[in-house]
This record gives structure tokens, sequence and C-alpha cells, in this order.
């Protein structure tokens, strides 16, 4: 059973049509790399699925469960979880208390709730270390390099054994090595079992780690191939239009 | 761009040393200490009492600002609630209600001013300086028109009780009580601005919530993704900025004896350069409740200290802007190292390290 499963979506926003009956799979451990061009719909086809807003039409059903999402909260009870273009991390605190914001573990009886730190520590150095990320848990997230922040981004994921991960731009604007690094994270989920979406202009760091490609143009899906069946060359065309898809 | 620079993680004693509030508190233990030593009349256990008294109020609204400040906003009416919570207080004491019906319903009122802060702010999106802006109008204006104009001092039978609440202190010298002369006998505003900074700094250190606060104020945007509840606790900070000024309000209510509506008037500037003096940062996600104590009391004790030096009162205001800068001077960051450490790193090249 596919982890995720988009049937027949639509989305529009007043008169702009953003998704024109949008239909794919992703399966467990799989890694799938979404490409378009900006405006094609990539990043409405990442808030639709994280539950920011219900498509007008089609369904998304995860792991054989129709669902409708309002909420991002809602999306990620289901085991969707999102590592955004900013990554979504707060300067100010630590690298552990990012994992778990939102989350947090607590000990003690109501109404003294108090925060479990040492929990949280530990258990952020273990998702470190299962990333095989030199980043540590009590450093301040200002303070870091583009990759460490994106192992932050991306321990919070694995938090919750989430099923599928949405990466938006994970590798823009940051610096080689770094996208080495990342690659290897989305490798390590990958091997996890865990479903990836890869959202990325980069068409290097695609073929890099992605199974299979889908294109998008002006809202539709042009083309779902095995990456091993097709070329850069080919994506290009199929993203710039000088190709036509199915 | 560096890639993974192993940068050493910081101890607890370089922690404290790039803190502003350590830098603050180590000046005010040298203004006080200097002082004492040049002015006997300065370390007494009576102008302790004196200052600590005077400051406590400041102390008591500047938690609650830090808390707004955190989350990246500005609470401008704090002075103003003040001025409405004594009237309204005020007013159902002299209409004869027990005092704690009079306390109860001032604190409402100003917590609703609060809640009204709050709403615009966190579920409308204004800003917080325009909202908090127009509070100050109105709820001066309010005071005024409540009041009459007039200030009310003919309370009810409960009057004696609001009078000690105000002027109640411990521990008490006299021949029957067992603290000695030295140890100065603190009002209850110094003792309720110390439990109320004993809460907010457990709160700020040990629950979720305080997490929550911080992470707005360092990305909301980001609080808000990882399923924060930004608007509710953004509403939350601008009520418990009203609750301290009620409480304060209330406290002088009693000191003082009667209630007049310019009450507080300007002090939401004195309590913002406070909280920043201790640490709190206006763009949001810095603060502490020790900062907040000691930031107040710095301003105070400056206040004092030039007084009693016997230099002009007019020259207050320009050694308060000085201290402001240069507090926040000290505790800027730069390029991760205070600015202090860098100016040291410059002075004594290669001894850190």
């Amino acid at each position: 059973m596919p982890v995720l499963e988009v049937r027949h979506v639509s989305k529009n926003f007043g008169a702009i049509q953003a998704l024109t009956d949008i239909s794919f799979q992703v399966e467990r451990g799989e890694v799938v790399g979404l490409m378009g061009d900006n405006g094609a719909g990539k990043s409405t086809i990442v808030k639709t699925v994280a539950g920011n807003f219900p498509p007008n039409d089609g369904e998304i059903v995860v792991d054989g469960e129709v669902c409708h999402f309002h909420k991002p909260i809602q999306a990620r009870a289901k085991g969707i979880e999102v590592v955004y273009q900013d990554l979504a991390l707060a300067d100010n605190l630590t690298a552990a208390e990012n994992v778990f914001l939102g989350r947090e573990i607590k000990k003690g009886i109501w109404p003294i709730r108090v925060l479990d730190k040492q929990a949280m520590i530990d258990r952020s150095a273990g998702l470190f270390k299962e990333l095989k990320s030199e980043t540590r848990p009590r450093d301040l997230v200002r303070k870091m390099s583009g990759g460490q922040r994106q192992a932050v981004a991306i321990a919070r994921t694995r938090l919750s054994n989430a099923k599928l991960v949405l990466m938006d731009e994970p590798t823009a604007a940051i610096s080689v090595r770094q996208v080495a690094e990342v690659l290897e994270l989305i490798r390590r989920l990958k091997a996890q079992g865990v479903g990836v979406m890869l959202i990325s202009h980069r068409m290097p760091d695609v073929f890099a780690v992605a199974d299979r490609i889908i294109v998008l143009r002006r809202g539709s899906k042009v083309a779902d191939k095995q990456a091993d069946n097709t070329s850069p060359e080919e994506i290009t065309g199929l993203i710039t239009g000088a190709i036509r898809g199915e | 761009m560096s890639d993974f620079v192993a940068t050493k993680e910081k101890t607890a004693l370089q922690h404290i040393f790039s803190s502003q509030p350590f830098w603050v508190t180590i000046a005010l233990i040298a203004l006080v200490t200097l002082m004492t030593t040049m002015e006997p009349s300065f370390g007494t256990s009576e102008n302790a009492a004196n200052v600590t008294r005077n400051f406590a109020p400041f102390g008591i609204m500047a938690l609650g600002t830090t808390v707004v400040i955190i989350t990246g906003g500005i609470d401008l009416s704090v002075g103003s609630i003040m001025g409405l919570v004594v009237i309204v207080a005020g007013l159902f004491l002299t209409w004869h209600y027990p005092w704690y019906i009079a306390f109860a319903v001032g604190l409402f009122s100003g917590m609703a001013c609060g809640a009204v802060n709050g709403f615009f702010v966190a579920y409308i999106g204004m800003p917080s300086f325009v909202v908090t802006l127009g509070m100050l109008s109105a709820a001066r204006s309010l005071a005024v028109v409540f009041s009459a104009n007039q200030m009310l001092y003919q309370f009810g039978p409960d009057a004696p009780i609001v009078k000690a609440i105000g002027q109640a202190k411990w521990p008490l010298h006299g021949p029957q009580d067992w603290a000695p002369h030295w140890i100065p006998e603190l009002s209850s505003q110094f003792w309720t601005m110390v439990v109320l900074a004993l809460i907010v700094g457990f709160v700020f250190n040990f629950t979720a919530w305080a997490r929550h606060l911080f992470a707005i104020g360092g990305n909301e945007e980001a609080a808000r993704l990882t399923g924060v509840p930004v608007d509710w606790i953004k509403f939350e900070a601008y009520v418990f900025s009203a609750f301290t000024a009620s409480v304060a309000s209330l406290l002088l209510l009693g000191y003082n004896g009667s209630a007049i509506n310019a009450m507080g008037q300007g002090y939401e500037l004195r309590v913002i350069a406070a909280t920043v003096i201790g640490g709190a940062s206006l763009m949001g996600g810095a603060g502490t409740a020790f900062g907040a104590i000691i930031g107040s009391a710095f301003l105070e004790v400056i206040r004092n200290a030039l007084l009693m030096a016997g230099i002009d009162s007019n020259w207050q205001g320009a050694f308060v802007g000085a201290f402001i800068v240069l507090a926040v001077l000290l505790g800027m960051q730069a390029g991760g190292k205070s600015i202090l450490a860098a100016w040291l790193a410059v002075l004594m090249p290669k001894k850190s390290r």
C-alpha cells in the first residue's frame, strides 16, 4: 500500500488555478523528486498534503485512509512531516529545544508539569547520531551552519517516526559540502522506510537521491518517470515545456 | 561559509559572563559599594527599604512587560492601566464595598484592558505598538472620566485594611520584634515583586509555555508551523502584562491611601527601559525575570544615588539615558561574542583560550 496517494487533486485560489487533476503515489522508502518551474504548483502540492489547506477537488489518502486536513497538526498526526524551505526554526532556541518545539517532554504531576530537559537533550542527541550529524543538542540554532540546521529540521521529523517527509528546497542556499550532507540525510530516511518527497530546483540533487521524478507544469502533472529511465535533459525539457508531457 | 566548524559548547560560566543581566548586576553592586563608602546616608537600612519599595512597582510591571517583549511585542499601556485600576478600585472603596471586592474589580478592569490589547494584537494581527498606544490614551481617559477628575481618598470602612496592605513591612524592628536594625524593613511591594519574580523565573525555565513564548519571539511562523498556539499565548502575554500593572497599582493605592487618575503617567517608558537594561531584546526572543528586576533596581539606584550625591535632579534623565544605551551596548552580540568580550580580546590579545 502506498504511504501517500494523491487522487485527482485540484486547487484554485480565486481565479487562479494552482493545481489541475493531480494524481500520484509515494511508496514506503521511496524518494520522489517533485520538479517544476516557479509557479508550477510544487508548493501548493506540499501545502495541500501537509494540511495547510484542503484541496477543492480530489482526495489525499494516507496509508489507505482518506484524510481531510485543515491544519498542519492533523497531517502530522497521520505521520506526515514537513521540512520547510526556511526550515521553520527558532534561532534563539537550542537544537534540542527546536526539535521538541510544540511537543515537549514533560514530567511531574498536574498542575506542576515541568519540562524534562535532560530527556529531550538525550533523545535529540540520539536522533542526530542516527542521522550521523555533528549537531549538538545544546547549541543555539543561531550559531549553526546550513547543514546543521537541516539536520535539526530533519531530526524533528524523526521524532514522531513519520511515514512521509516532505522537503521543500532543502538544498537551496547551502554550501556544496552541506548539500552532500543533506542528501545523505535523505538516504538515511529512505533506508529507514520513510517516504520522502523532495521538492527542488536543483537537478543534480534530485537525480542523486530520487527513485522517481514527477514534473509539474502550470499546475498539471506532465511526467512521472523512474529516475533511471530519464535524464536531466529530458526533465529540463519537460519543465520548460520544450518536451510535451503525458 | 564555514562547514561544521567545531564551536565549543559554552560552559555555564561562559553563559553567565556573556549575559547582560550579569554585567548590570556587577555595575549595580559597584554603584552601591561606591555610594555606601562615599555617602553615609546611602548605606542605611532605611534607605535600602526606601529604594526597594520605590523600584518594586516597576519591577513587578517589568516582569509583565518582559513577557510581552519576549514575544516581540511592546506594551505602552501599563502606566495608563495603573491609572484606570486605581480609580476603579478607589471608586468601589468610596462606595463602601469591602476591600477585596474593590481590589477584584480593579484587577478585573486592568486585565480587561490587557485582554483588549491581546485580542487586537494576537487575533486581529495589529502591531502591538499601535494597539497599546491606543490603550494608553483610552485607559487614561477612562480613569479621568470615572474619577470626575477628582482625587479619591474618602474610602469606606475598609480603608485601614487597604492601607495596611500597601504599607505592610517585614521584618519589623520594634522592641518586641526579632529583626536587628541593620536588616531593612522591606515593603509589601518588594515582597510581592520577589514572589512574582520567582514564579515568572520558574515558568521561564521549566515550562513548555515559556518555551513557546520564546519560540514566538524567535520565529513566529516556525512556532505556528510546529503547532504552538501562537495567538493564544500572545493574548495571554498582554493579559499578564496588564495583570502586573494592576497589582502594582493596587499596592500603590494602599501605600498612598488615595487614588489619583494620573497614577503611572510615564511609567511605561521607565518599565521598558528597565526591561531593556535587564537584557530583554526588543526584537523578541530574549529576556529573563532576574533581568527585569535588576534593570528596575538599577534605574532606581541611579536615581537615588544622584539625589544623595546632591546632583541636580534634572540630570537624572541624562544619566538614565546613557545607561540604557550602555547596558544594551554591553549586552550586544558581535559575531557570536559580546562586545565586551571583543573589546577585551583587542586589549589583551591571545591571552584567553
